[in-house]
């Protein structure tokens, strides 16, 4: 279910990193929590995050869920195909609905994260309560 | 001080089907009840073009009947009882001695002194303690909400779906009237009534018969688009209908002028509870209104967002959200009455910014009848 290739944070979001660069988006299990994504806001490239920063939003009809930052890092993308199509994150959360590239500051951090399974376990653990 | 009773969440009778049909649950002013099952923009639009089921068993009811029973209802509600018809609804307000909201409910009469109130889950148990302390008519007053399921059936395609499971010709039964029939073969109040802006039912039966009756309508009015609804959709279907929401638009620092909901208040009935301060209100003018707003940019305003004029901030968001028919973002908030008028900007605070926003008449959404 959950991509081993992506390492994830307790906040519930995911990053997959290829050289020097890293995505963001936000898990299926966010997706399912928030339900009908509605509207996202997003960094301006160029902006500077730490590692456990709020760089944005993600709104479902719902609620509002502020995303953080996996990692230390520079926004080098931000996906703005989801300003007009939002439900891309509902549809494809560890794919097409992605939030932001970020040029990785501090590559040691990504070691802090979860893997898939200790993700699931995370997520197993909360679906109980 | 004593310690706090911790009370058991409380369950309808289909609380077990919700989660078999994989519905995500809330707590609901103490009650576990579906917040959505298929998405609440899909839930929401198949109200509005074909028909949705909701299980709404956590309303309360509360019965007033034999001798008294016209006069007590009368002096607790703002709206004319005496007025109604046997067959006949109407909504209301439960008043203080402020003139204020205890809670906004719907009357049905049953009889010359039978009454059979609708209120809200959360406040039913307040609403009878509030009704009790004022009877000083020797009314009859009983709490009969776990006697009852209340199902909804709402949409353009309502009628003729719940049609398949009863004799009573539906089309018979106007606008706001309801008569005793059976659906299924049993017994059940079927009014003509709603919470979501569209045409549609709230049928009211004893819950032993919850489970065959809700998977009968289901089953049958799949083909026809009918989608089970949870608390979600109801939200933004009544939002976008313009209508209150107790503990949003209405409580008890609110009354009726402030509310927009002048029409349910007879000043003209007789005294009843918080007329005094009604008409005091009425003759000093008021301070703040109700109005709708579209937000202009792509936020989304939220309850309790500011809401801010040229002079600063002028008042709160009571309900805000995202309209999934009208595709706008919505909302209703209170503002001093010369704001209330069509177009005039306002901006509301969200997060650490503020939106365009202008103020448009209410109902944001009206059905083609």
């Amino acid at each position: 279910m959950y991509p081993s290739n992506l390492r994830y944070t307790k906040e519930h979001e995911w990053i997959k990193v290829e050289g020097n660069f890293g995505t963001v988006g936000i898990t299926d299990f966010a997706q399912n929590e928030l339900g009908d994504i509605v509207f996202v806001e997003l960094p301006a490239v160029g902006r500077q995050l730490k590692s456990g920063e709020s760089f944005g939003t993600v709104e479902s009809v719902k609620a509002v869920s502020e995303i953080y930052s996996p990692i230390s890092g520079e926004v080098a993308e931000n996906n703005a195909k989801l300003n007009d199509a939002p439900e891309t994150i509902n549809k494809d959360p560890h794919g097409a609905g992605w939030l932001v590239k970020l040029r990785i500051t501090n590559a040691a951090e990504v070691q802090g994260l979860m893997d898939a399974a200790a993700y699931q376990a995370f997520i197993s653990e909360k679906k109980d309560h | 001080m004593s310690a706090p009773v911790t009370e058991q969440i409380r369950k309808t009778a289909l609380n077990s089907v919700h989660r078999r049909m994989g519905a995500k649950m809330v707590n609901f002013g103490g009650w576990d009840m579906p917040i959505e099952y298929s998405g609440i923009i899909a839930e929401h639009n198949a109200v509005r073009k074909a028909a949705g089921l909701f299980d709404v068993s956590h309303m309360g009811e509360i019965v007033i009947h034999g001798p008294g029973a016209l006069a007590l209802t009368q002096h607790v509600t703002c709206n004319d009882a005496a007025r109604l018809s046997k067959g006949q609804a109407h909504y209301s307000g439960l008043m203080t001695a402020q003139g204020t909201f205890v809670d906004d409910i719907l009357v049905h009469r049953m009889g010359e002194e039978h009454f059979y109130l609708c209120v809200n889950a959360s406040n039913q148990d307040k609403d009878f303690d509030h009704i009790a302390a004022n009877n000083q008519f020797g009314a009859k007053v009983e709490n009969v909400g776990e006697y009852y399921t209340q199902l909804a059936l709402q949409g353009p395609k309502a009628l003729q779906i719940l049609q398949r499971f009863t004799e009573t010709p539906l089309e018979s039964i106007k606008y706001y009237r309801f008569l005793h029939g059976k659906i299924q073969g049993e017994e059940a109040m079927i009014a003509r009534t709603g919470y979501t802006g569209e045409d549609g039912f709230e049928i009211y039966f004893a819950p032993e018969h919850s489970e065959k009756i809700w998977y009968a309508l289901l089953a049958s009015g799949e083909p026809d688009g009918l989608l089970p609804i949870g608390l979600g959709a109801r939200n933004t279907l009544r939002l976008e209908a313009g209508m209150c929401l107790y503990g949003h638009e209405i409580d008890d620092t609110t009354t009726v002028w402030e509310a927009n909901l002048g029409w349910i208040c007879k000043m003209d009935k007789g005294d009843f509870l918080g007329r005094g301060a009604l008409a005091a209100q009425w003759e000093k003018g008021l301070r703040r209104v109700l109005v709708g707003f579209e937000v202009q940019d792509r936020m989304i305003a939220r309850d309790g967002c500011p809401v801010f004029a040229e002079s600063g901030e002028v008042g709160r968001v009571t309900s805000g959200s995202p309209a999934p028919f009208l595709k706008k973002n919505i909302g209703m908030a209170y503002v001093p009455v010369a704001m209330n008028v069509p177009g005039t900007e306002i901006r509301i605070g969200i997060r650490n910014q503020q939106a365009a926003a202008r103020v448009v008449p209410v109902p944001f959404y009206k059905r083609k009848k």
